[in-house]
């Protein structure tokens, strides 16, 4: 088609741009009114309301038993989200086991760690020397080659690392089993027509297509554990929330503690974020005819002046992130 | 036994059924086959849908187990083992070693959607025969180039239409050198105007000498293709012979009236 700019003569058939007065929305307008004035009030109560000692809470943001809280939170949801993942895995794939044992087994597993509060079992797994108060490696009902101490062998950090963790992986393996249900049959039939074995099956053609449908969830999951931690506080574990506790039980700085605490759990929750934005995106490969550009190419598509806006989901290939299909 | 070129070669034949017999639970689906599929054959099984012609294909890779009979595949018994007059059962791992010479294209096409059409190529090859990726991405260019779809090697399945993903998925089968391919109603999810692209790769891999057995529902096909063919019903070989003999001239009135439904 050639370009109509380069027509000098008009062409009569074609009509005139309609120009008509458009509906207005008075609605709309009254309610912004009041989205601004409550917007306008809450502004003024954050910074004219001396108590939230807008001060403090800056003083103690990078205090160094506030840093230490972090990394503790940190580290405990990272590893219980890997415990909660590696326990998951396993527990889907024995609930779908032809193994009537295997799958009951992970059925109980999951009704007694599902079915009762993860704050109770943290406090159990730290009480678990009034029950047991050694542990010992031996032959099952035959002689012990050695024991020790329960609360010794552990610590706190462990109880708390065992309660999350373990009850994590109850909730993931629900998660991965309907990924591994959703995934056709006819995939793993035509892996195994190919030759290969059940386990490079799982690895390489179900498991990344159940991802996508486990990914959303996870990642649901691993904020909600990241704020889940602070429940640790309760065993004793100084952790994120812990520290600011500790902090203003001594100084009485209750509210700026508490907001300390809140911007970083809502700064790390918004990190993870982002990152699940992108995890799914990479699993969303080939399910999407294309990909619609992520806000960042939006962003430096506008400033390389394509002012119209991105309507069609076209992925510049010249662009960052952009090279899925190449 | 008029067929000299196949009887210059005294091998055994490269699928044997003796009285294969199959049931899910209380349903009995074959009540013992009886056939046998010669080297270099194009082998079609017809019949209407519920005669366990894409069970007994199932049973040659054994996707699904036969409950009793004797089926063999180029001289070995299918999923399992005879030592003197005892039985033993494969491992799953030796099941698989012997699927790699089985080629397997299916109705619904079964391509990998995470992968692109090259990586659904060469998938098996490297996974399972440890093949290097520069070679197998080679290889996987010139198959896909013999299906004619050279210049779709980056899409991802769903990019792709009905008739170009079924020749991807033979191109996948044919990357594992298989000695024998099997076809289960490869062009039954097709649009019409797709379904010759499909044929015309079948019916270049029977030039070229390829054991087929295609479960069918083009009489076209098995009419022009075919060196032998069987009619299926309720589980049993009602006819056999020469597609054209069959086609033209059936023997037993099920054929008859099934072929009335379908030509």
């Amino acid at each position: 088609m050639n370009s109509p700019d380069q027509g000098v003569t008009k062409q009569p058939a074609r009509p005139e741009s309609i120009k008509a007065v458009p509906v207005r929305h008075p609605g709309r307008w009254a309610g912004a009114v009041v989205i601004v004035v409550l917007i306008a009030m809450l502004l003024h109560a954050l910074f004219y309301n001396k108590a939230f000692q807008w001060d403090v809470v800056g003083k103690y943001l990078f205090d160094s038993s506030i840093t230490n809280g972090l990394v503790v939170t940190l580290e405990l949801t990272a590893l219980s989200m890997v415990m909660g993942l590696v326990g998951g895995v396993l527990l889907a794939v024995m609930r779908l086991s032809p193994n009537p044992l295997l799958s009951g087994v992970a059925w109980l597993y999951i009704w007694i760690f599902r079915g009762t509060p993860v704050l109770v079992q943290l406090v159990f797994w730290n009480f678990l020397g009034a029950l047991w108060p050694t542990l010992s490696i031996g032959i099952p009902f035959g002689p012990e080659f050695w024991s020790g101490s329960t609360n010794t062998l552990i610590p706190v950090f462990t109880a708390a690392l065992l309660g999350l963790g373990l009850n994590e992986a109850a909730y993931m393996a629900e998660i991965v089993r309907g990924g591994i249900q959703s995934v056709d049959e006819g995939q793993a039939e035509a892996s195994h027509a190919l030759g290969m074995s059940r386990f490079t099956t799982m690895r390489r053609i179900v498991l990344p297509q159940a991802m996508r449908v486990i990914i959303p969830p996870t990642g649901n999951e691993t904020i909600s554990m990241l704020k889940t931690t602070s429940l640790v506080s309760v065993i004793a574990l100084e952790e994120l929330f812990r520290a600011g506790q500790n902090i203003y039980s001594r100084t009485f700085e209750t509210i700026p503690l508490l907001i300390t605490v809140s911007l970083w759990y809502l700064f790390l929750t918004s990190v993870l974020t982002v990152g699940q934005y992108y995890v799914e995106r990479y699993y969303a490969r080939g399910s999407n005819r294309a990909l619609p550009p992520t806000p960042i190419q939006r962003i430096r598509a506008l400033f390389q002046g394509r002012h119209t806006p991105p309507a069609p989901p076209v992925v510049n290939p010249g662009v960052h992130g952009g090279g899925n299909f190449s | 036994m008029t067929e000299l070129t196949k009887q210059d070669r005294p091998e055994h034949p490269m699928v044997k059924a003796e009285g294969v017999r199959k049931s899910y639970g209380q349903v009995e689906v074959l009540k013992g086959i009886d056939l046998e599929v010669k080297q270099g054959e194009v082998f079609c099984l017809i019949g209407p849908s519920g005669s366990g012609k894409s069970t007994f294909l199932r049973c040659i890779n054994h996707l699904e187990k036969i409950n009793g009979g004797f089926l063999s595949v180029d001289g070995e018994l299918v999923g399992y083992r005879q030592k003197g007059d005892r039985l033993y059962e494969l491992k799953d791992r030796e099941v698989a070693v012997k699927r790699q010479d089985i080629g397997m294209v299916f109705q619904r096409f079964n391509l990998f959607p995470h992968m692109t059409a090259m990586q659904n190529i060469i998938e098996a090859p490297v996974q399972v025969k440890g093949e290097s990726r520069a070679d197998a991405r080679q290889r996987a260019m010139a198959l896909l180039e013999r299906v004619g779809l050279a210049d779709k090697a980056a899409s991802y399945p769903s990019q792709l239409s009905g008739g170009q993903q079924q020749r991807v998925a033979i191109a996948r089968a044919l990357a594992m050198k298989p000695k024998l391919m099997l076809f289960d109603e490869p062009t039954s999810a097709l649009d019409p105007e797709l379904v010759g692209d499909v044929l015309d790769v079948m019916r270049d891999l029977a030039r070229e000498g390829m054991t087929m057995i295609v479960v069918t529902h083009e009489m076209g096909f098995a009419r022009e293709v075919g060196d032998a063919l069987v009619f299926m019903d309720g589980g049993v070989v009602v006819e056999s012979g020469h597609p054209r003999e069959v086609l033209t001239n059936p023997q037993h009135e099920r054929t008859r009236a099934f072929l009335s439904k379908v030509l």
